[in-house]
């Protein structure tokens, strides 16, 4: 099978799931090129052909063009699977791809088991093997799900494209990530509020528990879309990425959104009534219980210790 | 100015699922219905875009079976002025191409200078039909927004990246945006609101008469991930449990000692 690897540049820098799409392509035992918008004094390290266009000109968020140039190197190469990773750039720029080759697209795959394309569904509580009914199959990559087994090595062979096609819409920009108030990511001990605390009031209960393990305490997304808690104390993709001792996940469902997050913590424990819940798949221990009972419980007992 | 707005409902995944006879889907039995998160965020900001313009007209579309008239119902009670719903019980087996060529066929006619969708479903999660809807019109789209403001046919939005960065991205309308969570607060339908709502239209359109296409892929096989297991799951009384927790955490981590 031959492939195409879709890699990534944002904000200046090559980015690091651009292995995770080579890592894709030797475990399915496939052959590879790779496409690139980026910068040629960053160049991923790479055996084979990299079809590369200079983002200065067509800058990091341009789908109409970045569009038209992968379609002429999928016309040269004719790989029959086209690999995205299941990012802001894969999930935007895939669909655009994918229709305009009359291809089918199957997202966030996570495994590729007897021809099956394996992905999550349900928050992750179910899975589905999916097939590919058309010629070309373009595909987005889970964040992870892919590792390289060594380091990256080798030197890619450029081949450089270019197209006139122009912008349907105007990137005017990045606006920075908010600095400033708690830093997660030195936390030794996290406790995180998650949608099942249910109202505001309770973020109390939950900085309690932190406060009496002598830690900090974090949230999962609706919990900061709510505005029950500010953003730099989001856990997750879209927040920060997180490593403590000990991560206490009180009320959170487990969306790989928030994993992605927090599954460098050294032991975690998860508070949920959802004995199902995806977050037991990760936690070192799942306490079946209401928060709203556990948690005070716990941290009076820990402050009597 | 006229506005379209896709809606989907989903299970509340907090239901307890079960894997369907056919073993391709979840058994829908039992299992509590609502609108899909990310398009409630998609029903607000049209309304809060006709509240803005005055002028507007907002269309409701989902695609289901006729339990999803009650999501309907909702999305007209938030302020959407009409529903449509494109009546198909298969709609679960259908996949994104499909679901947005259905789409499409209906829009294409209509005109429309707005359309909100939401960024991805919480069950399938494909994070397709929004985008492959303006490919297929050969509209303008911005994907996964957190703000959005429109000003004289101007779209100015913010796209959410990872790690907290934010792209300012530029669309003039007509446009098609997907939501993303965060993006404003939808506001719970008044009673007085629901009452009115019931008297919006609500036109029915039987699939057969939009669906153009084949499906490009399909689902093999549904099934429950094997669990890694490992991790130690208490139940019971909570007293206990508290005892239990902070032995463990003496035991195997260098907390509490
Ligand atoms: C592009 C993208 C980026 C995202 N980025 C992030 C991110 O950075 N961080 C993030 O967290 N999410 C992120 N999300 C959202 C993510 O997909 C989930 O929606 C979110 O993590 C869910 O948060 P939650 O677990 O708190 O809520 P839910 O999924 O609603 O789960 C609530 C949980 O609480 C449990 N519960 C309810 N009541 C109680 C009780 N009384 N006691 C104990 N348990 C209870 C329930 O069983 C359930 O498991 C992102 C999504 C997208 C699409």
């Amino acid at each position: 099978m031959k492939t195409l690897l879709v890699g990534e540049y944002r904000d200046g820098k090559l980015l690091g799931s651009t292995y995770e799409l080579v890592a894709f392509a030797e475990k399915i035992g496939a052959d590879s090129a790779m496409f690139l918008v980026g910068r040629e004094s960053d160049l991923p390290q790479y055996n084979g052909i990299l079809y590369f266009a200079d983002i200065l000109k067509y800058s990091e968020f341009n789908p109409t063009a970045h569009k038209q140039m992968l379609l002429e190197v999928v016309a040269k190469e004719q790989p029959e699977m086209i690999v995205f990773s299941h990012s802001s750039y894969g999930w935007d720029l895939a669909p655009r791809l994918a229709l305009a080759l009359k291809a089918a697209q199957v997202s966030e795959v996570i495994d590729f088991v007897d021809g099956n394309l394996v992905v999550p569904t349900c928050n992750s509580k179910l899975r589905r093997d999916v097939k590919s009914k058309t010629a070309q199959t373009v595909v987005t990559l889970q964040g992870g799900a892919f590792g390289l087994s060594g380091e990256p090595s080798g030197a890619p062979t450029l081949v450089k494209i270019e197209t006139d096609a122009t912008a349907q819409v105007e990137f005017a920009g990045y606006e920075a990530v908010e600095k400033g108030g708690v830093d997660l990511s030195k936390a030794e001990i996290i406790v995180s509020a998650g949608r099942g605390i249910g109202k505001p009031e309770n973020i109390e209960m939950i900085a309690n528990l932190a406060q009496a393990l002598g830690g900090e305490y974090g949230a999962s997304r609706p919990v900061v879309d709510a505005e029950w808690t500010e953003h730099n104390r989001q856990v997750g993709t879209t927040g920060q990425t997180v490593s403590p001792k000990l991560y206490i996940a009180c009320g959170i469902s487990g969306a790989i959104q928030h994993l992605v997050g927090m599954k460098k913590s050294e032991f975690v424990v998860a508070i949920n009534t959802d004995r199902d819940a995806p977050i037991g798949e990760i936690a070192d221990i799942l306490a079946v219980a209401d928060l709203k009972e556990l948690v005070p419980a716990l941290t009076e007992k820990i402050k009597s210790l | 100015m006229k506005i379209l707005v896709c809606v989907k409902q989903v299970p509340d995944m907090e239901s307890k699922f079960r894997v369907n006879d056919g073993g391709k889907w979840y058994d829908e039995a039992d299992l509590a219905l609502r609108m899909n998160e990310y398009d409630e965020y998609a029903v607000e900001q049209a309304v809060q875009l006709k509240e803005q313009v005055g002028e507007a007209d907002v269309t409701i579309l989902s695609i289901g079976s006729d339990r999803v008239k009650e999501t309907m119902k909702k999305a007209l009670a938030m302020g959407c002025d009409r529903g449509v719903h494109v009546v198909d019980d298969t709609s679960y087996a259908k996949d994104p191409f499909e679901i947005a060529s259905i789409i499409a066929a209906f829009a294409k006619d209509h005109s429309f200078d707005m359309i909100f969708t939401g960024m991805q479903s919480q069950d399938r999660g494909s994070a397709q039909v929004g985008v492959l809807v303006a490919e297929i019109l050969g509209m303008s789209s911005i994907s996964t927004i957190v703000e959005f403001t429109f000003d004289n046919g101007q779209v100015t939005a913010r796209r959410e990246l990872e790690g907290g960065l934010k792209a300012i991205v530029k669309a003039k309308a007509p446009a098609l945006m997907t939501c993303q969570l965060g993006l404003n607060t939808p506001r719970y339908p008044t009673l007085p609101n629901i009452m009115k709502a019931k008297k919006k239209e609500l036109l029915s359109v039987e699939v057969a008469t939009l669906l153009q296409v084949d499906a490009v892929q399909e689902t093999t096989r549904m099934y429950f991930p094997e669990k890694k297991g490992g991790g130690i799951v208490l139940e019971g009384d909570v007293g206990n449990m508290v005892n239990e927790i902070i032995n463990i955490l003496k035991d195997k981590t260098g907390v509490l000692t």
